[in-house]
């Protein structure tokens, strides 16, 4: 964060009190949308956001700013609709320009198969408020011209589905956004604070420590991202996660506008513009568990010979940079959210590779369910008891990366 | 990134599977809640750690590798 930034952006800096109500470790976009929607609907102010780096220097600075709600199973469907809702109205609720710009997703299929669960999926989007149409070869082709039907002679493009209110903004002027709307409420965002270990009594949190002293507080939400079971195991809680890296990459500037984003299905790629005019592409997830934010160049060459098969004029462009987040992957590809077995203790996690869209949604609903201590409706089939329930919510197919 | 496979040598990750060793902990006791922690939970080291790797595109075969998460 430089000079320039703090001048538009009003934030400012708190220092560590002895103690708070909530404390809120990790300060990316989740972390600090809880924070905000705290203090803006339920008027909890007497907050801290614990931040190892700098605000937004995790996976909201590591994604592909890809916002929809063309989930698979109607508890992701409404979640993610909700959040895409919240996204569309930040701009006029907080008076700070994210460059939300809806674009629409199209995801596309190569065999008989896939298009059979894409149409099921875009009625399924429709009955839960998402809109989501089915789309022919012959209508892909009028929304994005570049695409190559026949899928360089291999991937033949058969039919896919257009997510109409599909989207993407700025990552860094979101978590600024919520940032500065938390702060000027009286929450105290410390950056270059690491969480090092969480205090509890009888299975209740009582505080936490961190590098800069210890915190007494009752309530205590892990938002990290990557590191939640290095959170956890401060607790000596089990979780369902495991880490792995995501990587990602830009090209040079591509002279025309291209206009959605496309993706595809079983070829597991998908491409967006940036404002800038950049291709921005990424892919799977790297199959090894691991923390390590290295970039690959097999990545490259596997995700560009994948995008160049159905968007042949990508070879034309040059690749400008690649970077890594490292992503909580839990076992049924949704997220964890809520209460846990310690009295206290909350986790808003397993966001993997689909946590950017959710931050609004995910802040607000987390924000309810500390101010309230009741789990709402639109977040209760993600608690982490699910699994022990036999509740899982399996949706990989919707994640757009496997 | 590359492997170590015991039988063909060192080769690209893209070649093999990863393959998890359930690490259920002695602290839980109950049954149940032993094969809840076996099928869902994870441990998710960081650092040093004993994985099961398939060589699926080579010689097809199992091994145990040590591994550091953090590189």
């Amino acid at each position: 964060m430089n000079e320039f930034i703090e001048s538009k952006v009003d934030l400012r800096w708190g220092e560590q009190k002895p103690s708070y109500d909530v404390v809120v470790i990790g300060g990316g976009g989740h972390g600090l949308a809880t924070a905000y929607y705290l203090a803006t609907r339920h008027g909890i102010t007497n907050v801290a956001v614990l931040e190892r780096g700098y605000i937004g220097s995790g996976n909201s600075g590591r994604n592909t700013t890809v916002i929809r709600a063309n989930y698979g199973i109607p508890a992701s469907v409404r979640f993610y609709q909700h959040s895409l809702d919240l996204f569309r109205t930040l701009e006029a609720e907080t008076d700070r320009w994210i460059m939300h710009n809806e674009k629409g997703v199209l995801w596309m299929h190569h065999t008989e198969m896939g298009l059979r669960t894409e149409r099921a999926r875009a009625h399924m989007n429709r009955a839960f408020g998402a809109e989501t149409n089915f789309v022919t070869p012959e209508e892909i082709k009028r929304l994005v011209p570049e695409v190559d039907l026949t899928g360089g002679g291999r991937y033949p493009v058969l039919g896919g589905s257009y997510h109409v209110q599909g989207a993407t903004a700025r990552h860094d002027r979101v978590v600024w956004t919520y940032a500065e709307g938390a702060m000027v409420r009286g929450v105290d965002v410390l950056q270059r604070t690491t969480a090092t270990g969480i205090r509890t009594d009888n299975g209740r949190v009582t505080g936490v420590e961190t590098d800069r002293g210890f915190i007494a507080t009752g309530t205590v939400l892990s938002a990290t991202a990557g590191h939640t079971t290095t959170i956890t195991d401060m607790v000596g809680l089990r979780m369902p996660i495991r880490t792995h890296p995501l990587q990602a990459f830009v090209t040079n500037h591509y002279r025309q506008t291209f206009h959605p984003i496309v993706a595809s299905a079983e070829l597991a790629f998908y491409v967006s513009q940036t404002a800038r005019g950049e291709m921005l592409m990424g892919a799977e997830w790297d199959r090894q568990p691991s923390y390590s934010y290295a970039s690959t160049s097999e990545f490259l060459r596997s995700c560009s010979a994948k995008a160049t098969t159905i968007l042949p004029f990508l070879s034309d462009l040059r690749i400008l940079r690649q970077w890594t987040g490292i992503c909580d992957i839990s076992p049924d590809s949704s997220p964890i959210l809520g209460l846990t077995p310690v009295e206290g203790f909350l986790v808003s996690t397993g966001w993997g590779t689909w946590g950017f869209k959710a931050i609004p949604a995910g802040g607000e609903q987390m924000a309810e369910l500390i101010a309230t201590g009741r789990t709402p409706d639109l977040i209760a089939p993600f608690a982490l008891d699910r699994f022990e329930r036999d509740r899982i919510l399996a949706d990989a197919g919707s994640a757009g990366t496997q | 990134m590359k492997l170590t496979c015991p039988n063909c040598g060192a080769r690209s990750v893209e070649e093999f599977r990863y393959g998890e060793i359930p690490r259920v902990p002695d602290s839980i006791s109950d049954p149940d809640a032993r094969d809840v922690d076996r099928v869902y939970m994870k441990t998710n080291p960081h650092g040093i750690t004993v994985e099961a790797w398939f060589h699926d595109f080579g010689c097809r075969r199992w091994f145990r590798l040590e591994r550091d998460t953090r590189l």
